[in-house]
């Protein structure tokens, strides 16, 4: 790397210093512009990943007395915080299957709502236009603490606007977020109220890729619309059905805020019926200080999110227009 | 615009629109109501919020709330924490990310697609799993209860990076090699030629970067422990604890930090999802 003339030439006239730079310069910038990039690569990422990596096969102990200057104790376990997260500890599986339910209950729900959505604001003659882009987008950028409070509120069996709209169906209302089979359907409607107006747009924005003359000439061949929209709509939108199901997997493991509030953690809802992955490893990590076994949550998260990314080259794969 | 499509536009269109103008009044509803019960809960008495039958406005309007809010909380600090350390983010952030994107639009180098693969990477890592480490972290560097623990590790954001490039690649070669050949410096170039002439993506960057760290809770759940520190998220998550504020107090602070996010969207909301969707749709 040529950089390292700049240090060790050493020569004492200035001007060749400058001279130096003048000729050099476009190779060198490109790193310069990169440093800051770089350094907090190594400092932010690269070195907690590898301190992460060590304690999750620790068990430790003394991170509160650490706090008062006090040691931390660490003992080497070996696999037994990943052995007994995988084999034991039944919160962990409750978490892990919360999180499959909602990213499975999200995705056959919110596609169809999303696209059903993106197809009737891509229609001509639409009215409410730019409203609709509005509202349908205020949802994914309010805050998710907000999110999580409204429909806390929302959601009271006695009080909450939920039930007095199914009164006025004649129906009576459940206790939402108290009842155990219902916390998952209740953060699913949430969940949609968030993310069918945002995932709506990419398939907006994916629709409008779609050729005119394309579904022009199939119909003067002779095709019906909803032939047209079988064979060349949904093929066109294939990466915004694949990028919708791998950001909603990686969304749904990594859920944390939405049902802290919505089910004032550290209550996670009843039987954990609203605990998520990223709870538990807090929950582990900073209100049981076992640092080591949160570390190891964290990369069995990491696996799971890489494997639902990897998925997105085998569904590409697999669906070849 | 002009081209009609055929006999099926003209044919089906009377039901087709009717069905579609409906669907999107429907949704735009339900997208409001939860907003609606926000607003509306802003300006009642505990009273009228728990009394039936629930009714959509208040029976009698009132600033009770505010006045809750900002004597017994301390919303008005961090409604100024939230606007300072999200302010500082987004410039360093947006300048930082433009730096970068200019590295991997404009410049050959050596390792460069490693470079690029390790944005790549990282893009796909969560960040969650370094909350642990980096907490331990940020306690080394004793930035505790410290905004530089807000500002600093998540300054350099590497989609911020991917949209930068993409969109400083537009910037015309041959207007670049013209100031090299007037004698311009590579570093006066990427302040008079690359950041004027992608002005526009600096505004979608920005308004993304500020938006994420006026929402953002976990990371600041975890390195901000002392309550007049708080950032609004914090804050608003803590009220029924130590405040034991009450519902309508909850739902205006709700209501004033929601307020500037929707603002800026409706200044801005095509380049926003212009600047949202172009990264994600090419897979």
């Amino acid at each position: 790397m040529s950089a390292h003339t700049l240090t060790t030439a050493n020569k004492p006239q200035s001007f060749s210093l400058a001279d130096w730079w003048s000729r050099n310069q476009r190779k060198v910038i490109p790193y310069i512009f990169l440093a800051p990039f770089l350094l907090s690569f190594v400092i932010f990422t690269v070195y907690p990943a590898g301190v992460s990596l060590f304690l999750s096969f620790q068990r430790t102990r003394g991170f509160q007395q650490a706090e008062q200057g006090g040691g931390v104790v660490l003992e080497y376990k070996g696999w037994a915080n990943y052995e007994r997260l995988l084999t034991k500890d039944k919160r962990f599986r409750e978490a892990m299957i919360n999180g499959a339910e909602f990213w499975l209950g999200t995705l056959l729900v919110q596609m169809p709502l999303a696209l059903a959505v993106a197809l009737a604001l891509n229609s001509p003659n639409i009215r409410f236009r730019i409203l609709g882009r509005l509202a349908f987008f205020a949802p994914y950028i309010t805050s998710a603490v907000v999110v999580g409070w409204i429909f806390r509120f929302v959601y009271d069996q006695n009080f909450g606007w939920m039930n007095s709209a199914l009164a006025q169906l004649g129906i009576e209302g459940p206790a939402w977020i108290r009842d155990a089979n219902l916390v998952m359907p209740s953060l699913i409607i949430l969940g949609l109220w968030t993310w069918v107006g945002f995932n709506s747009l990419f398939f907006l924005a994916g629709l409008q890729n779609v050729p005119d003359d394309l579904k022009e000439a199939a119909r003067i061949d002779g095709a019906s619309t909803v032939r047209v929209f079988w064979h060349i709509t949904i093929p066109f939108l294939r990466p915004v059905f694949v990028f919708v199901v791998v950001t909603g997997g990686i969304g749904s493991f990594s859920l944390f805020s939405q049902p802290y509030l919505l089910l004032d953690f550290p209550n996670t809802g009843p039987f954990d019926s609203g605990l998520f992955p990223l709870m538990y490893l807090y929950d582990m990590g900073f209100l049981n200080i076992r640092m080591g076994y949160a570390s190891a949550i964290g990369y069995i998260l990491t696996v799971v999110i890489l494997i639902i990314t990897g998925m997105q080259l085998l569904l590409f794969r697999l669906w070849k227009v | 615009m002009f081209k009609r499509k055929g006999k099926s536009a003209m044919g089906a269109s009377r039901v087709s629109v009717m069905t579609m103008n409906t669907i999107v009044l429907v949704g735009v509803l339900l997208c409001a109501i939860p907003f609606v019960y926000m607003i509306s809960a802003s300006f009642r008495r505990e009273g009228d919020l728990y009394k039936l039958p629930v009714t959509v406005y208040p029976r009698e309007w009132t600033m009770h709330n505010f006045h809750t809010l900002f004597e017994k909380t301390e919303y008005v600090r961090w409604y100024g924490n939230t606007i300072f350390t999200a302010s500082i983010r987004t410039v360093l952030g947006v300048y930082l990310a433009a730096l970068a994107g200019a590295a991997f639009a404009k410049y050959d180098f050596r390792f460069k697609r490693f470079f690029f693969f390790l944005v790549l990477a990282t893009l796909t890592l969560p960040f969650h799993m370094l909350l642990i480490p980096l907490f331990l972290l940020m306690r080394d560097f004793g930035w505790v209860d410290n905004y530089l623990a807000i500002i600093v590790p998540g300054m350099v954001n590497v989609f911020n990076i991917f949209l930068m490039r993409q969109y400083i690649e537009s910037v015309p070669d041959e207007l670049m090699d013209a100031a090299r050949i007037d004698g311009a410096s590579e570093i006066g170039m990427f302040h008079r030629i690359i950041l004027p002439l992608v002005r526009p993506a600096l505004g979608v960057v920005g308004i993304l970067t500020f938006v994420w760290t006026w929402n953002d809770f976990l990371w600041p759940l975890v390195v901000l422990h002392d309550d007049a520190k708080y950032l609004l998220s914090n804050g608003i998550a803590t009220m029924d604890g130590p405040y034991e504020v009450e519902t309508g107090a909850i739902m205006a602070g709700s209501f004033l930090a929601t307020l500037p996010i929707i603002i800026v969207f409706l200044l801005m909301q095509r380049q926003i999802i212009a600047g949202l969707t172009q990264g994600a749709i090419r897979g």
